[in-house]
């Protein structure tokens, strides 16, 4: 049931940087109100931050939404893989939607450049990691053009101070997870996914490469279909730009993208944070508009 | 007793060299003679490591089952190494997969900043009973009290030892014996170096960091590897050999083995090319020599100005899709300035 101000209530379950953007993100929204900010630590700063903002907050983790199923419809579970797999299961008796923020590969794959509607008939939602949702639309284009692209590689370099403690113990999720999303939307034979931090000061901002094997490339339908997907992107993510257009190179496709975040949280070059925060926000408000079309859905 | 352990990763670093095209005849042949000089360790795989064949660092021609197995077959006291970058490598595929193809020795890998990347990896390993040496790459770009704190981690992780690579050959004697001091003050287990040649100092920094208390070295047979190369391995050991050191190899099979590289693997022995000084002085990983030449002749711009905007960049192992993107802005950028005269 939606808030009395007609807004979707949201909880997030996280307070870690990926919880802490999305709280900024929700609260800006004219149809998301979070109800209830969880972590486990009253005295982190993300905890720290909602309460700045007003919001209430809980150091319960997953037991303040079974102890309160009524503080909220919709939870963003932005803990760790491992711990989603523990949260899922107590959100779906709750009849919670669920829009899962780890490489937990439980729920439907989203990319709102390719998929938004469709999630919508899904009751948890994952967002994959970062790198993908910089590349996997990318991809998805490409393999549009060229369905018989026999190979598909993305490269996601990220400042240091960007990548949080969880991220770091994800790295093998991750480059799985993104690796099996890259298969998913473009069913190239064989997919890789690398994933580089680099420590340079100032940091840098996150940058993308997604190079494709294909026999015949048609670059400029390729060109368009990547543009096409550039300002899909750009619709939720300003700091998404092209940096190199599609570009044939000894033998192999490569496109590159640079993200810029929007500074909510972390600086603006944590793009990282942004890109997959911003996806999150998108899915849910496409949640909230449904509901309001059809009354009790949501 | 040898008093320094020689790790030898002519099989890896110089598939940069013939991107990555060793072929299992060229590895069992080189692994075969390495056994029968001594050689403590062997390590084999795509330059970057067990995982890393890719468009971006450039596709290895066997997979990573085949390099271990042809590598593998010959050795009995010679124990088989390699070398693994979290980001590339995953615990699921690559390092299963190379534990059960008897794989002893890893060097788990990471920027010299990020060793809290490594920390599963190395767990996994240790738990399997492997050797696990930490290798802090690129460590010219940080100072010597942030790779004692990042050597600290891996040691926390379970290391049996942590190894700086100068992975840019950037680095002169000074700075290696101030580093490498440090990390033996400030750590319980072994420290050593792998040097690159792009200034003709990877000898002189193997000594100097021997000097401040390493104990394992790197070389390659005639120094094969990316750009310059690597530390001479056959030059290092003659000359810890005259410095009154122990390797436990034998000197006359191991300039065989060298001659033999020479012959069946290496098409051309390094050089210090105009190239790898500007990539050491720029303090860009050599890895990326072959892919900066080429991309610089494609788009009509000074190889030379390429590795220095990736220097000012910070660019690190990895990033090899960087060099595209500065070709396309330095090519831009020539073509505004060329359209205004």
């Amino acid at each position: 049931m939606p808030a009395s101000n007609g807004k979707l209530r949201v909880a997030i379950l996280g307070s870690g940087n990926i919880g802490t953007d999305l709280l900024i993100k929700v609260q800006r929204s004219p149809v998301l109100d979070c109800t209830l900010f969880i972590g486990r630590n009253l005295n982190s700063r993300g905890m720290a931050k909602a309460a700045s903002l007003g919001v209430k907050v809980s150091d319960r983790s997953i037991d303040a939404i079974a102890r309160d199923p009524d503080c909220c419809d919709l939870v963003f579970d932005a803990t760790s893989a491992l711990d989603h797999a523990y949260h899922w299961p107590i959100l779906r008796n709750l009849g919670k939607l669920a829009i899962d923020m780890t490489p937990s590969r439980i729920g439907s794959m989203c990319f709102p450049a390719i998929n938004l509607d469709d999630c919508l008939n899904h009751r948890n939602i994952n967002l994959v990691t970062c790198g993908g949702q910089a590349s996997v639309p990318l991809a998805h284009a490409i393999s549009s053009v060229h369905p018989e692209l026999t190979y598909v590689e993305v490269v996601s370099s990220i400042a240091s101070r960007s990548a949080g403690p969880a991220t770091r113990l994800n790295i093998d999720e991750y480059v799985e997870t993104t690796s099996h999303a890259l298969s998913t939307f473009t069913n190239a034979p064989r997919t890789k996914a690398i994933l580089i931090l680099n420590p340079a000061e100032p940091s840098i901002n996150m940058q993308t490469t997604v190079f494709a094997l294909i026999a015949k490339p048609h670059m400029d339908a390729l060109t368009a279909a990547v543009r096409d997907t550039v300002r899909a992107i750009q619709a939720y993510v300003p700091g998404y730009e092209l940096l190199v257009p599609p570009t044939w190179e000894d033998g192999k496709l490569v496109t590159t993208v640079k993200v810029r975040g929007r500074g909510d949280y972390l600086p603006r070059y944590a793009g990282n944070l942004d890109i997959i925060t911003s996806a999150g926000v998108a899915v849910a408000e496409a949640f909230a508009r449904q509901g309001r079309r059809e009354p009790g859905h949501a | 007793m040898p008093d320094v352990l020689i790790s030898d990763p002519t099989l890896r670093d110089g598939n940069h060299a013939v991107r990555h095209t060793l072929s299992e005849k060229q590895i069992s042949t080189y692994a075969a003679a390495a056994e029968a000089a001594g050689v403590p360790i062997l390590e084999v795989g795509h330059g970057n490591g067990l995982g890393a064949s890719s468009l971006q660092v450039g596709l290895c021609s066997l997979n990573d089952a085949a390099l271990l197995d042809a590598a593998r077959a010959p050795l009995r006291n010679t124990r088989l190494g390699v070398h693994v970058m979290p980001g590339f490598a995953t615990i699921g595929n690559e390092l299963t997969l190379a534990i059960e193809h008897g794989v002893q020795v890893f060097r788990v890998a990471c920027h010299c900043t990020e060793a809290d990347i490594t920390q599963r990896h190395v767990s996994f390993l240790r738990e399997k009973g492997a050797d696990v040496y930490g290798a802090l790459m690129m460590s010219h770009m940080a100072d010597a009290a942030t790779l004692v704190e990042e050597g600290y981690k891996m040691q926390q992780y379970g290391v049996n030892g942590v190894i700086l690579y100068d992975s840019a050959g950037a680095m002169l004697p000074d700075e290696v014996r101030t580093k490498i001091a440090a990390l033996t003050r400030g750590l319980g287990v072994q420290v050593g170096l792998h040097a690159h040649n792009n200034l003709g100092m990877s000898v002189a920094n193997s000594v100097a960091a021997l000097e401040a208390g390493a104990t394992i070295l790197d070389g390659t047979a005639r120094g094969f590897g990316a750009g310059a190369g690597n530390t001479q391995l056959e030059v290092l050991v003659a000359v810890l050999h005259k410095l009154g050191h122990d390797t436990g190899i034998d000197l006359y099979k191991l300039l065989d083995l060298a001659d033999l590289a020479e012959r069946e693997i290496i098409p051309a022995v390094p050089t210090i090319s105009g190239d790898s000084i500007a990539s050491g002085l720029a303090g860009v990983f050599s890895g990326f020599a072959k892919h900066v030449k080429r991309v610089a002749a494609e788009y009509g711009v000074d190889s030379r100005d390429v590795w220095f905007e990736l220097g000012r960049r910070h660019a690190v192992a990895g990033q090899e899709d960087q060099i595209i993107e500065v070709a396309l802005q330095l090519a831009a950028a020539a073509g505004k300035s060329n359209g205004e005269q």
